[in-house]
């Protein structure tokens, strides 16, 4: 037995280096990319989402989904497959969520996903950037008489989702400010939601978006509040499986392609008549100038079409979560130039 | 001082003059309580109060437990109900219990609930709503699978009990095809039909099945599988060569001490990564073969059972004829062994189908699943008792009347020996 | 043991086939799935090991039975859950046992109400899967309960809300003295039953046996208190208001509504089986026995307790452990609802932020089948030496 375990290791390392071989050569020609080939083979993005998230990604009663993460993965679809509705929801629990990415079930995972160090090294993924810059808040009742995260007392229950950073960030913060906490975590943000309704526990804690979205999936929706304090920042964004470097830069670079749309003022109704810009950087966007695309063996017009078919940032954002009246204000989720942290690297 | 008030055929008289005066009071206060609202015995402290039928009835029947006092209804309903006292009390309890609780109990299942509407708004009584089945019953039967394609499933079901039926009012001669016929042929047509895909029919992939289909679908699949791995196990554990035998035992004994929870776990978490790097199998495919494995080994358990009991003159027999191992096991042992456990075999698949809720930890949403959908739908919350009240009824439905078939069938083959 | 059953033979050409076959067959699966994983680790960076069980786990755990919290390793997780485990799993055994037993026999009264009653009981549990029972529990009953400045209380001592039943705690000192004294009385009272035996055998004296034992039962502990130092107090679970709406239970023992409910749809469920399992027993007592015990004069109650009962639960006690092995894997439905059982806390949380599938579903799987295995193994060796006896 221990013999042939020598073979299968020695075997497994061989075609490893191989593979490693055949991927380190660079030049062109060498574009290989296994999901961009697996993907246009199928004819449709296989992206993994949440089980239901306002805002963010919600199906309704015809099963059409909406939402900011589902605009990445249907900018993707757009510049890959050339049409943005060529995409396969799969809604999953925070369970399965990263077991589904690396099995293959799902190509994209855009849920929002918190980027954490250990998620990024450990588990072999890989976070593509943000759309989403959050933190945690906590919820209570209006009438409970607490106004703040100092009035939490010894013995206060938390609800939350398990197998998430909001279980790790809970226990840092109640530990720092030593009150005991009873923690209730359930799988589902669903049964979550109805504990917390319920009385079963006293506060529910999540990333702030998530308390808004959630807020109005409850039975009396202006009969609870997010307190006003940040326990810590949760920068949300699209992830995918490590080992595939050519798709990584698509999502990537899908994402930046409309937060720079919007930073140079191109959207969804003027972008094709702003091919003739005079501003070079904008003729890049479009597709008018430069050969970007070749980089990830795609056409020219892939940036044009993820600008048409799904918008830019701001489009989506006040589309999804501003004009639904989640979080009307923007925040930290705006450009540079007007405020906020939104700044990507430029595509030339 | 006892022994006066011990009632026996001497004062026949007084102990049932004390006794049933005791029983019928205990009966007024008890049913004016419960149906007309006063309360009789409000000057004694609540908890006292509320039990006071079932003290007053309870100390009543011992007067009245008279042994061999000569009028038959009191001798007869002595020796049935009121023979001890712990007899006489679980009795009344019974009869309290019954009675306080079956009629809220009914009037919320039935007669104030609401039947008539198509939103939470119409749900206006105490009563359970059992508009929210009503509107949701055909996600509760089909999932997510798109309304006008559901004829697809009727259909795939109504074929498959025609089958069952033709097995069995079809002569003899033709019950063999048939049974072939829908074990081996049936399942292709099945599934082609459900998931479609060819002749111009839609492609419903297999995460929009759910609902009570889903429930039977995989039920149906995974004992018509498990059947055959079931019966090698058998036979392997039954063998004389020992590295068959000990895989056999080892293989049982493993999927038979785990939860299948984790068998379902290990599928969607675990089996991923044992498949070539960019293969990827459909999770509903993986939950099948995994709970058919897992139930191929309680299966092999039962069909060794048969084979145990076949009386060794079988085997002997078949030898003296000169069959080779198969031949034996195919023409002689199998036939009989097989029919000794049909009862065994109804119990696991009845086992099968309870255990099939477990598979909504997959993500995978059927009658248990699409009601957690169900109730934690914004328009719908608060729903939750209506929804597992009606999917207990449901399933409580389907298993009552396979145990019942099993309960008939093993009198009928037990019998016939 | 013997070990000619392990010898393979070689020179029989035809048995040896299908044997190397299956070796080969077994040998070639494993291959390729290790192939696979090691592949498929390699390409995402995953690394294979047990090392991250000294890991520090950081995440609390609502509910565990000895001193836990997110600076402890995953390795004392692992722990928490399986104390929790065994912690439902011995409750639901207990309460199923009482309600079985009590079912059981009431299927076989003359009483034809509470035989029909038993009867319904066991058909309504038995059909209903246990995953929609706990639901209707957790979701359904336990949500109804009220909240804590409403509580339910019993007696002012302990109080049943939607946050959890709290119930009084025992503070003890020098526990130790007592539970030896405990462990002292039981070994006396099994000696004293040895003595009242021979007694009874030898010279046909009846020593009261039961009242000696009783009293020593209670007299030694007894004795613990007064000059033994062991002292018992309670801690009373107290209402504290955290803000102007919220209240909870500050001091006792708070038990979960999830334990409750879990506790609760298992030992109903169970306790169908075991019914059944006992009915099956005492009917298969020969009808010989019932009627010469009848014939001698005892009455029905006595017939039972000494004479079907001991021969009953020969038959009863193989199916029965069976079903409290069920039981104890049924427990593992606990990650349905937010009970921190070991699948929930180890196959669940942990696995999620660590991302090791293999090894702890492996680790997972590995517990639940060292206890079948062991159970198994006991009843095995106690059917054999029930047999024996059984000329």
């Amino acid at each position: 037995m221990i013999k042939s375990l020598k073979t299968m290791i020695f075997v497994g390392l061989a075609s490893l280096l191989l593979v490693a071989c055949g991927q380190g050569g660079g030049g062109a020609g060498s574009k290989k990319s296994k999901t961009l080939d697996n993907t246009k083979k199928a004819g449709f993005v296989k992206c993994g989402v949440s089980q239901g998230l306002p805002g963010f990604s919600n199906a309704d009663a015809s099963g059409n989904w909406t939402g900011l993460d589902v605009d990445v993965c249907r900018a993707v679809a757009a510049a890959v497959l050339g049409d943005a509705d060529k995409v396969k929801y799969t809604p999953l629990s925070a369970k399965e969520r990263f077991t589904a990415l690396t099995s293959g079930e799902i190509d994209i995972l855009a849920r929002n996903t918190t980027w954490t160090l250990s998620r990024d090294a450990d588990i072999g993924l890989t976070f593509v950037g943000v759309n989403f810059y959050d933190g945690q808040g906590f919820m209570v009742r209006k009438n409970s008489g607490i106004n703040s995260v100092n009035d939490f007392k010894n013995g206060i229950s938390a609800c939350t989702n398990t197998g998430t950073t909001t279980e790790l960030n809970m226990r840092d913060f109640f530990n720092s400010k030593n009150i005991s906490y009873e923690p209730i975590a359930f799988e589902k943000a669903d049964e979550v939601v109805q504990a917390y309704d319920a009385g079963r526990c006293d506060t529910y804690t999540t990333d702030k978006s998530g308390l808004a979205a959630q807020r109005t999936k409850m039975s009396a929706p202006d009969d609870h509040k997010v307190l006003p304090e940040t326990i810590s920042k949760e920068p949300l964004g699209p992830v995918v499986r490590q080992g595939d470097s050519v798709w990584e830069d698509i999502v990537r670079w899908s994402l930046n392609t409309m937060i720079e749309a919007e930073e140079y003022g191109i959207n969804s109704s003027n972008a094709s008549s702003l091919k003739d810009s005079e501003n070079p950087q904008i003729k890049r966007l479009v597709g008018s100038e430069g050969e970007l695309g070749a980089a990830f063996g795609l056409d020219n017009e892939w940036s044009l079409r993820i600008i048409e078919q799904v918008g830019n940032y701001g489009e989506s954002y006040k589309k999804h979560i501003a004009d639904t009246g989640i979080l009307p204000n923007r925040g930290p989720n705006e450009l540079w130039t007007k405020g906020g942290i939104l700044y990507v690297p430029p595509a030339r | 001082m006892i022994q006066i008030l011990k009632p026996n055929r001497d004062n026949l008289n007084t102990s049932l003059s004390i006794g049933l005066p005791l029983i019928v009071l205990g009966f007024i206060d008890f049913f004016g309580n419960t149906f007309l609202n006063t309360n009789i015995t409000e000057f004694l402290p609540s908890t006292l109060s509320y039990f006071f039928p079932l003290i007053v009835g309870s100390i009543g029947l011992y007067f009245i437990r008279i042994e061999y006092s000569g009028i038959r209804i009191l001798d007869h309903f002595n020796k049935s109900v009121n023979s001890t006292t712990f007899n006489a009390v679980l009795t009344l309890l019974i009869i309290f219990i019954f009675f306080k609780y079956t009629p809220p109990l009914l009037d919320w299942l039935f007669f104030d609930a609401d039947f008539i509407g198509s939103s939470k708004e119409d749900c206006t009584s105490d009563g359970a709503c059992w508009v929210f089945v009503k509107v949701w019953f055909k996600r509760f039967m089909y999932g997510m699978y798109p309304n006008p394609e559901q004829w697809r499933i009727n259909t795939a079901f109504l074929i498959l009990f025609t089958l069952i039926g033709a097995a069995f009012f079809v002569p003899p001669k033709y019950k063999k095809y048939i049974i072939l016929f829908m074990l081996f042929i049936y399942p292709i047509i099945g599934i082609k039909l459900i998931s479609g895909g060819i002749f111009g029919l839609k492609w419903i992939e297999t995460g929009a099945w759910g609902g009570l289909s889903l429930t039977l679908i995989v039920s149906a699949f995974a004992l018509i599988l498990c059947f055959p791995i079931g019966m090698f196990l058998a036979l392997g554990r039954r063998s004389e060569l020992p590295v068959i035998k000990y895989s056999s035992i080892g293989f049982i004994e493993i999927w038979r001490g785990v939860p299948l929870i984790t068998v379902l776990f290990m599928s969607a978490v675990m089996f991923p990564m044992f498949l070539p790097d960019g293969t990827y199998m459909d999770k509903l495919m993986r939950v099948i073969i995994a709970i058919t494995l897992f139930e191929a080994a309680y299966m092999a358990e039962v069909i060794r059972g048969g084979l145990q009991a076949l009386p060794r003159g079988q085997y002997d027999a078949a030898k003296s004829l000169g069959m080779g191992y198969w031949r034996m096991h195919l023409l002689v042992i199998l036939p009989q062994a097989l029919k000794l456990v049909i009862p065994g075999i109804a119990n696991t698949f009845l086992a099968l189908v309870k255990d099939t809720p477990l598979i909504f930890v997959v993500g995978l949403l059927e009658l248990a699943g699409m009601i957690g959908l169900a109730k934690t739908n914004p328009k719908w919350l608060g729903m939750a008792i209506e929804g597992y009240v009606f999917a207990g009824l449901v399933f409580w439905v389907i298993c009552y009347a396979m145990s019942r078939y099993s309960q008939r069938l093993e009198k009928k083959l037990s019998t016939e020996r | 043991m013997n070990l000619k059953k392990f010898k393979i033979d070689f020179k029989n050409k035809k048995r040896l086939i299908p044997q190397v076959l299956t070796i080969a067959f077994i040998f070639l699966v494993f291959a390729y799935f290790s192939y696979n994983a090691q592949i498929n680790m390699g390409n995402r960076g995953i690394s294979f090991g047990y090392g991250f069980l000294s890991q520090e786990a950081s995440f609390d755990i609502t509910f565990s039975m000895i001193d836990y919290d997110g600076s402890y390793s995953y390795g004392r997780a692992f722990l928490v859950g399986l104390l929790n485990t065994l912690l439902v799993s011995v409750i639901g055994i207990i309460i199923c046992t009482i309600l079985g037993v009590t079912i059981g026999i009431g299927r076989l009264s003359q009483n034809y109400l509470i035989a029909k009653a038993a009867e319904w009981y066991v058909e309504i549990f038995r059909n209903i899967p246990l995953l929609l029972q706990i639901f209707f529990w957790y979701y359904g009953a336990l949500r109804l309960l009220p909240m804590p400045e409403n509580a339910i209380s019993f007696g002012e001592i302990s109080f049943l809300t939607i946050k959890g039943w709290y119930v009084p705690k025992f503070l003890w000192t020098n526990f130790s003295i007592f539970f030896y004294s405990l462990i002292a009385s039981l070994i006396s009272i099994f000696y004293v039953f040895k003595y009242a035996k021979k007694q009874r055998e030898k010279v046909g004296k009846h020593v009261p046996a039961g009242l000696i034992s009783l009293s020593i039962l209670i007299i030694l502990p007894a004795l613990t208190f007064l000059i033994g130092g062991v002292t018992l107090n309670f801690e009373y679970p107290e209402l504290n208001q955290l803000s102007d709406t919220i209240y909870n239970f500050k001091g006792g023992i708070s038990i979960i509504p999830e334990l409750i409910s879990l506790a609760l749809a298992l030992s109903m469920y169970t306790a169908t089986f075991v019914a059944e399992n006992v009915r099956a027993g005492i009917e298969g007592v020969g009808k010989g026995q019932k009627e010469a015990a009848a014939s001698i004069g005892l009455t029905r109650g006595q017939i039972l307790k000494l004479v079907v009962m001991p021969q009953a639960l020969r038959i009863i006690i193989p199916p029965t452990t069976n079903q409290y092995l069920n039981l104890t894997k049924n427990s593992s439905l606990a990650a349905a609802i937010a009970y921190p059982d070991i699948v929930l806390v180890f196959a669940g949380t942990a696995l999620m932020q660590t991302g090791r599938a293999i090894e702890i579903i492996s680790i997972t799987m590995g517990t639940y089948l060292f206890l079948s295995l062991t159970i198994s193994v006991l009843m095995n060796s106690y059917n054999k030496k029930m047999a024996i006896k059984e000329k």
